[in-house]
């Protein structure tokens, strides 16, 4: 009986052509930005074990993942969106649907894939599975110019949430039908939105602004509401210091009741506490914050910065609001991913050609692989947490 | 050298007269000055293009949330204009000024590079 079962799975492997069956829970990518490539990396041993090419131009490129975790949906700053089986480490499929792209989002179904566009600006969707084109929200506004747009998110109620970067508007687009997309616009929601975030639990949209001080907050339970400005009188009067890097929202801290967030144009990461939005302190910090990203438990924040500070990463603990440690990965430090739980994070460190894994906990190296110009770095668990 | 450019510049504003003997003589070596940077700073120089001036105005240069950085659309724009908007910024825009990183003398030379076209490779 044990001969027999061992002779069929021996059988089993040799049909497949493969080794072992595996999940792919503990996977993720590298993306490496000047070459069109990525890799797929083990992030349980700590290896790549698929390099993969031919995906286009990369210099601003975002993944989103399947329910499944066995596909992951990269955007490429040439408007391409390719779907990658992360299983057999080969491009499943490819489309290019713009011109130029800033990133996307899958719907809480998974049946849906959103690319965000700057040309022609607004946000496109596709379906999942084939790519098929099912809706086109053109981003128009003023004289029926199109606006960039940026900070797209799903959000519950099978819901995308994007901001127009150029009009200054939120729009809020319910997909419960595919055929018949219902938008709903908030106009004057502040100057220039750059990027966007969600909270966990999927409830507030904050977008930040480039071209004035604070914050717009959207509450998605109450969208009835309006958007409302948080920290409205943040910094006023205070001259701010060249921007050489958008800060990016993505990742949400939240301890104690407390959400943090990178100040645009100054060396601070700004704490605001969340039940009534204000501001609860400043953080100083090496140089204009570009992530400003949670361990998955909350307790640490990890920070890096924008060019030319960016060989940087600073750890806050968020509930002493405290620096606790100042680390040198490396020159130009773009991106950085926790493990599922948390206990490592995966540092991107772009003009080393390496990423360094860290254990949080001690903060120090535990392993280094070779990338070439690597930049983000995006694992499955994302699959599985709204807004990401 | 970047002196040697800024000479040229008040020359030709303040004597007419030089202005001939200066076009002459004068300018041709300064300007074949302005791309004699050291060969590492150039490296250094199209590295920054391409990374950091990227990450607004993409990698291969064709726009993002900046414009477009391409000959067919900057190509023909007076190089001046160029120069000051790098060194100074541009208000109201995401533009940061990079003077206090470049010098009068590498924004032309990038500002030459972009106008005729940057080689692809990363």
């Amino acid at each position: 009986m044990h001969r027999r079962a061992l002779l069929l799975s021996v059988l089993a492997i040799a049909l497949n052509g493969c080794t072992t069956l595996r999940g792919t829970g503990d996977l993720g990518v590298v993306i490496e930005r000047a070459s069109g490539s990525l890799q797929i990396v083990d992030t349980t041993a700590h290896k790549s074990i698929k390099p993969l090419s031919g995906l286009g131009d990369l210099s601003h490129a975002s993944v989103v993942f399947s329910r499944d975790e066995r596909y992951a949906y990269v955007f490429g700053r040439d408007g391409g969106l390719t779907r990658v089986d992360i299983l057999k480490g080969n491009i499943d499929k490819r489309i290019i649907q713009s011109g130029n792209s800033i990133g996307g989002a899958i719907s809480q179904d998974g049946r849906l894939v959103a690319v965000s566009n700057y040309e022609p600006g607004g946000v496109r969707i596709f379906d999942a599975t084939t790519l098929e084109p099912v809706a086109e929200i053109p981003a128009e506004y003023g004289n029926g110019q199109l606006s960039k747009t940026v900070g797209l998110v799903d959000a519950p109620g099978q819901r995308f949430v994007f901001s127009l970067f150029d009009a200054g508007e939120i729009w809020l687009v319910d997909m419960s039908k595919p055929a018949a997309p219902l938008i709903t616009k908030f106009r004057d929601i502040g100057k220039q939105p750059y990027d966007a975030l969600l909270s966990p639990d999927g409830r507030y949209y904050i977008a930040g602004l480039f071209g004035e001080d604070g914050l717009a907050l959207l509450d998605l339970w109450h969208p009835e509401n309006g958007v409302t400005r948080v920290l409205a009188n943040y910094g006023r009067g205070e001259e701010k210091l060249p921007v050489y890097k958008m800060p990016h929202l993505e990742g949400w801290a939240m301890a104690g009741g407390f959400a943090f967030v990178p100040a645009v144009g100054r060396h601070e990461v700004l704490v605001v506490r969340m039940s009534d939005w204000q501001e609860a302190g400043r953080i100083k910090v090496h140089g204009q914050p570009v992530f400003v990203m949670a361990r998955p438990d909350g307790r640490q924040v990890w920070v890096n910065f924008a060019h030319p500070r960016n060989d940087t990463v600073q750890v806050i603990n968020t509930e002493s609001l405290q620096l606790i440690n100042t680390l040198k990965p490396g020159k130009a430090v773009l991106h950085m991913e926790f493990t599922p739980r948390g206990e490592e994070v995966w540092i991107s460190v772009r003009d080393e050609d390496r990423v360094e894994v860290y254990d949080t906990d001690s903060q120090t190296k535990t392993s280094t692989l070779n990338a070439a110009k690597p930049s983000g770095i995006f694992f499955t668990s994302r699959a599985h947490r709204t807004g990401l | 050298m970047s002196s040697s450019l800024t000479h040229t510049t008040i020359w030709l504003m303040t004597s007419s007269t030089l202005t001939l003997l200066l076009l002459t003589v004068g300018v041709s070596p300064a300007l074949a000055n302005a791309s004699e940077l050291p060969a590492a700073r150039e490296a250094e120089l199209i590295h920054l293009l391409r990374q950091d001036c990227g990450s607004c105005h993409g990698m291969t240069l064709k726009g993002g949330l900046g414009p477009s950085l391409l000959p067919e659309r900057i190509g023909t724009l007076p190089p001046e204009f160029l120069i000051n908007t790098v060194l100074e910024g541009r208000k109201g825009t995401a533009m940061p000024p990079w003077k206090s990183m470049l010098n009068r003398e590498e924004v032309s030379w990038l500002v030459e590079q972009l106008q005729k076209g940057v080689p692809d490779a990363p």
